[in-house]
C-alpha cells in the first residue's frame, strides 16, 4: 500500500487503523489466491485431499471478510473518514465481499473436484489454461489494490473479457462432449459448473479491479464499457 | 458477461440521477466577490478571492485558524469597517450591486445581512426584548406587531415552545444553546435576505449543536446562509457549497459532496483528512 493512502495523519492511531485494514485485505486475497489455485488442481490432478482442504478452509476466508467489516465500520463511526480515506474504507468494504464469493466459487471447485472423484470420472476437457487466465487475474486485481495501480486494474478488466470468451468456448466443448456420449452428462455437467466458477471468478475480479479505479481516480467506473472505463481512468483529477 | 449492463435503459435516468453534482452556474447567485484583497496595514488576510453564493443554500467556509474565513465572513457586512489599517481591493456583489460602493447605507446593509458569533451574546434584557430589539431600532413599537414578529421569530428559531411562558424573563437565564437561537430570532426578527454565523455551535453541547444545525437547515428556505467552521464533520452535515481557504486564498470551492469525497486539489484533501499540511 503506498504510503500516501494510509498514512501521514496527525493521528498516528488512524494510520494504524487504515494499515491494518489493508494489510487485511492482503492476507485475506492471499488465502483466497491459495484456494483458488488448490481447487484447481485438486479438479486437474483429482486430488480428492486436496479438495477437501478447499471444501473445509473457506470459513477462514469468511471469517476474516466478517472481522474486516466490523473494523471498517469502526473507522467510520469514529473517525469520520473524508476523501480519500472514505474512498478506501468504502473499496475495502466492497472489495472484501468480493474476494468472500471468490471464496466461495473456489469452494464450489473443490465440490466439483469431490463430486467426480466420488464418480470416478475425470474431467474429459482441459479447465487448465482457463484456469491460469483466471488465477493471473485475481493475483494482478490484488496487487493493483496493493500498489494502486490504475494500469494494472485495467488490465485486469480487459483479461475479463478474454476470460469471457474462453467461458464460452468450453461450453460449446461441453456441449459437443455431451451430444456426442449422452453417458458423460452427468460428469459434463459438474465441469460446467466449475467452468461456471471461473467465470464468475474473473467477474469478481474485474470489480476489484472497478474498485481501484474508484479508489484512486474518485470516479465510478462500475457498469461502464472498457473504452468508457478507460477514459474515467485517464482523466486527470 | 457485463456487456448487457453497459446500456442504461431510459426509464431508469428518472429513477437514478447521473449525478447529485450542484451546479454553481445553474444557481440563483445572491452574493458575488470579485478578486478580493484585503489589508490588515500591511498584512494581506485575503489573496484574490472569487467566489459566488448561491441564493437560500447554505455555504461553509472551512481552514485552519488564521485562513481567513472570518474576515472574509465580515466582508459581507462591512464589519471590518470598524477594524483600524483595514484596506479592501477588489468588489462584492449583492444581487449585483457593490456592497462597498460610495452612498450605500451600511445600518440598511447590516439589516439585510445579518450576523451571529460564536458566543451567544444576548442583551441583558427580557428575552422579548431581545428580539424586540432591532424592530424599536428602527421606531416600530406597535405591541400587536411587536408581538407577532417576537412569535415568528422564536418559532423561526425553533424556540417558541421553550420559552412562550416566560417571554418576560431576562435572556441571560437561558441555556447556552437557547441564547444561541435566542440570538437567531433576533437576527432574524428584521427580516434579512442573508445570515451570516461566525462558529455559531462551538461553544455549544452536541444536543444544541445539533438543535443549532437542524434550525440552519430550515432557515435556509428563506435566507442564504454562509457559516464559518473549525468543525470539518458540521459542514459537511449542513452546507450544500463549501469553501476550503489557505492563508487567505481560496484553495477550493465546491459542492459539499465533492470536496468531502473526491476534492480535486491536494491541500484540500490533507485538511479533510486530517494530514500533516
Amino acid at each position: 500500500m503506498s504510503r500516501s493512502l494510509v498514512g501521514q495523519h496527525i493521528s498516528a492511531e488512524f494510520n494504524q487503523e487504515l494499515a491494518d485494514i489493508t494489510n487485511r485485505i492482503m492476507l485475506m486475497g492471499g488465502l483466497v489466491e491459495q484456494q483458488v489455485k488448490d481447487a484447481l488442481e485438486s479438479l486437474h490432478e483429482e486430488n480428492r485431499q486436496l479438495a477437501a482442504v478447499v471444501v473445509t478452509t473457506d470459513y477462514k476466508i469468511n471469517a476474516l471478510e466478517v472481522a474486516i467489516d466490523e473494523e471498517c465500520m469502526q473507522i467510520i463511526a469514529r473517525r469520520q473518514p473524508a476523501a480519500s480515506d472514505l474512498r478506501l474504507v468504502m473499496t475495502v468494504i466492497k472489495v472484501i465481499t468480493d474476494l468472500e464469493r471468490i471464496g466461495d466459487e473456489a469452494e464450489g471447485i473443490g465440490q466439483v473436484a469431490l463430486a467426480l472423484a466420488a464418480r470416478g470420472d475425470s474431467a474429459q476437457i482441459d479447465l487448465v489454461s482457463m484456469g491460469r487466465h483466471v488465477r493471473q487475474m485475481v493475483r494482478n486485481s490484488l496487487d493493483a489494490f496493493a500498489r494502486t495501480d490504475v494500469d494494472l486494474a485495467l488490465e485486469v478488466a480487459r483479461e475479463e473479457e478474454v476470460v469471457d470468451r474462453e467461458y464460452e468456448s468450453v461450453v460449446r466443448q461441453l456441449i459437443t462432449y455431451m451430444m456426442e456420449d449422452p453417458r458423460t452428462i452427468s460428469s459434463t455437467i459438474e465441469l460446467m459448473w466449475a467452468a461456471r466458477s471461473l467465470e464468475r471468478i474473473a467477474d469478481h475480479a474485474r470489480n476489484i479491479a472497478e474498485y481501484i479505479i474508484f479508489l484512486v481516480k474518485g470516479r465510478d467506473v462500475r457498469h461502464l464499457s472498457l473504452e468508457q472505463m478507460e477514459k474515467a481512468a485517464r482523466a486527470v483529477r | 458477461m457485463t456487456a448487457s449492463l453497459n446500456r442504461r435503459p431510459p426509464e431508469l435516468a428518472a429513477l437514478v440521477p447521473q449525478s447529485s453534482k450542484r451546479d454553481l452556474n445553474q444557481a440563483d447567485i445572491c452574493l458575488e466577490v470579485q478578486n478580493l484583497d484585503l489589508y490588515y496595514g500591511d498584512k494581506q488576510a485575503l489573496r484574490g478571492v472569487n467566489l459566488r453564493i448561491a441564493r437560500h443554500q447554505v455555504t461553509a467556509f472551512i481552514g485552519p485558524s488564521g485562513c481567513g474565513k472570518s474576515t472574509l465572513l465580515r466582508c459581507f457586512n462591512r464589519m471590518n469597517d470598524l477594524v483600524d489599517g483595514v484596506r479592501v481591493d477588489g468588489r462584492i456583489l449583492m444581487n449585483g450591486s457593490d456592497i462597498n460602493a460610495r452612498g450605500v447605507d451600511v445600518a440598511a446593509l447590516r439589516r439585510r445581512v445579518g450576523m451571529v458569533f460564536q458566543k451567544p451574546n444576548p442583551l441583558p434584557k427580557s428575552i422579548y426584548e431581545n428580539v424586540a430589539y432591532g424592530l424599536r431600532l428602527q421606531g416600530i413599537n406597535s405591541r400587536r406587531l411587536l408581538d407577532e414578529v417576537v412569535e415568528r421569530s422564536l418559532r423561526g428559531a425553533a424556540l417558541w415552545d421553550e420559552v412562550k411562558d416566560r417571554l418576560n424573563d431576562s435572556a441571560l437565564g437561558l441555556s447556552g444553546g437557547q441564547q444561541q437561537r435566542l440570538v437567531i430570532a433576533r437576527a432574524i426578527a428584521i427580516e434579512p435576505e442573508v445570515l451570516l454565523l461566525d462558529e455559531p455551535a462551538s461553544a455549544l453541547d452536541p444536543i444544541s449543536t445539533l438543535k443549532i444545525e437542524e434550525l440552519i437547515y430550515e432557515l435556509k428556505g428563506n435566507y442564504t446562509i454562509l457559516i464559518v467552521t473549525h468543525n470539518m464533520q458540521q459542514a459537511a452535515r449542513v452546507s450544500d457549497y463549501t469553501a476550503f481557504m489557505y492563508l487567505g486564498e481560496m484553495v477550493e470551492y465546491d459542492d459539499t459532496n465533492t470536496l468531502f469525497t473526491n476534492p480535486a486539489k491536494q491541500q484540500t484533501e490533507d485538511y479533510v483528512t486530517g494530514r500533516y499540511g
